[in-house]
């Protein structure tokens, strides 16, 4: 976890910006990387279930700020994921209540954005020790920086996997989807060639 | 860092317990508003969802009424005032208020986990009319053909499901054959690459039907009498 006191006070535009680039939790921080392979198979259910992430983690973020003063130490850690767990049944109920197909495309791993260790580790590392506004921007950043990534991977498995975006041809009739994308690998072949890219460009901007 | 997070004397077990049962209070109310808000649209959803699958399977269907099977054999119409406990099938019924077949709903284990069907039945043809998968997570791009390949759906489209002349079973029960070896009209032509889903779903519907084909048979005259 890259660490967020001893230096100078971010401006709100960095606080925010910093999640989606510099600190992005799926391609330099590595994290919640189980919904991002599992249900990065298409564009669609990946910004589903970034968006999804990005409620939960900045609603969390913002009550577990608020709370901060009246936590004991001891219990913070249980009542984070009490907080969590009720956020993602909140959007649980909400997503079955916009659509059930959607609801039926991201199945599990709804509920398992209790576990997504991006969500936790935001409460702890930031949320715990910030006020609510700059909780608030953080859970935005990161939650835009998880559904980017997230997006980046279901357009790419998509477009190779099936020769669609969002469901719409995008790729000449002669292409023979490459099925293998669509499978838990293409997740695991997509994200290395991203993390390989992210690296090659971070290295770049280290070299100047 | 902004702000102290932690007092530095050890919180009281009191100070603890009214932290945890207090978060506690507010997430349950938190929970139980959502589900008070979201209950209409997600009940309109489910009966939206299952409209539509029942129409779907059973071609030209304008209407339906679910019928609850009781014990002694009998299909009763089910009202909002009579909540029988037993399986549900749906008849669904065309323009003119005729009945134009049943709608089934089965499940049986596919490659990864349950799969869930409906499918329509029509008592003229003695055949299957329309499949719909409910719910599956078979692998996608391999498995999940058995929801988006055409070849396959259109084994649905008219399949064999006659009784046999005792009419207490089904005179040749479905089965899978692989893919392009269909010879007879009960037969369900498989997926090359996702067998196991075509089959899984071949058992599902031979183990449905023998079971309420016969039934639905005897009481064909319990659904008639329009919408």
């Amino acid at each position: 976890m890259p660490p967020d006191a001893g230096r100078a006070e971010p401006t709100n535009a960095e606080e925010f910006m910093k999640g989606l680039w510099e600190e992005n939790p799926v391609f330099v921080q590595v994290l919640g990387m189980c919904p991002a392979l599992a249900v990065s198979n298409t564009a669609l259910n990946a910004l589903a279930m970034g968006l999804a992430t990005l409620f939960v983690v900045t609603a969390s973020n913002a009550v577990v700020s608020a709370l901060r003063p009246f936590v004991p130490k001891q219990v913070r850690i249980a009542t984070y994921i009490l907080v969590i767990a009720t956020f993602v049944t909140i959007v649980d109920m909400t997503i079955q209540a916009i659509s059930l197909d959607l609801h039926r495309a991201l199945g599990a791993f709804i509920s398992l954005i209790v576990a997504n260790c991006l969500i936790l580790g935001r409460a702890e590392a930031f949320a715990s020790r910030n006020g609510i506004g700059r909780s608030v921007l953080d859970g935005l950043g990161m939650g835009a920086g998880f559904t980017l990534a997230l997006f980046s991977l279901g357009a790419v498995r998509e477009i190779l996997g099936a020769g669609t975006l969002f469901g719409l041809s995008v790729l000449p009739s002669g292409f023979e989807p490459w099925v293998v994308m669509l499978l838990p690998s293409g997740g695991f072949f997509t994200l290395a060639a991203w993390l390989l890219l992210f690296n090659a460009l971070e290295r770049k901007e280290d070299a100047k | 860092m902004t702000g102290a997070v932690q007092p530095q004397t050890a919180p009281s077990s009191m100070g603890m317990f009214r932290a945890m049962v207090g978060v506690g209070l507010v997430c349950g109310l938190l929970i139980v508003s959502a589900h008070i808000g979201t209950r209409p649209a997600i009940e309109r959803n489910r009966a939206e969802a299952l409209r539509r699958a029942i129409f779907q399977v059973v071609a030209g269907a304008e209407a339906f009424e679910t019928y609850v099977y009781l014990e002694d054999g009998r299909f009763e119409r089910e009202t909002p005032e009579t909540a029988l406990p037993g399986p549900r099938v749906y008849a669904a019924y065309d323009a003119g208020g005729g009945l134009a077949g049943v709608a089934i709903e089965a499940a049986g284990m596919g490659y990864q986990d349950v799969i869930r069907v409906l499918y329509g039945y029509a008592f003229e043809s003695q055949a299957i009319v329309g499949m719909q998968v409910l719910e599956s997570r078979e692998t996608p791009g391999l498995g999940d053909r058995i929801e988006t390949d055409p070849a396959f759906r259109a084994n649905f489209e008219q399949l064999d499901v006659s009784l046999a002349p005792d009419g207490e079973g089904l005179a040749n029960p479905v089965e899978a054959v692989k893919q392009g070896e269909k010879e007879h009209p009960w037969q369900i032509d498989g997926i090359t690459g996702a067998t196991i889903s075509a089959v899984a779903i071949a058992d599902i519907l031979a183990s449905s039907t023998a079971e309420w084909i016969p039934r639905l048979q005897r009481r064909r005259t319990d659904f008639e009498g329009g919408p």
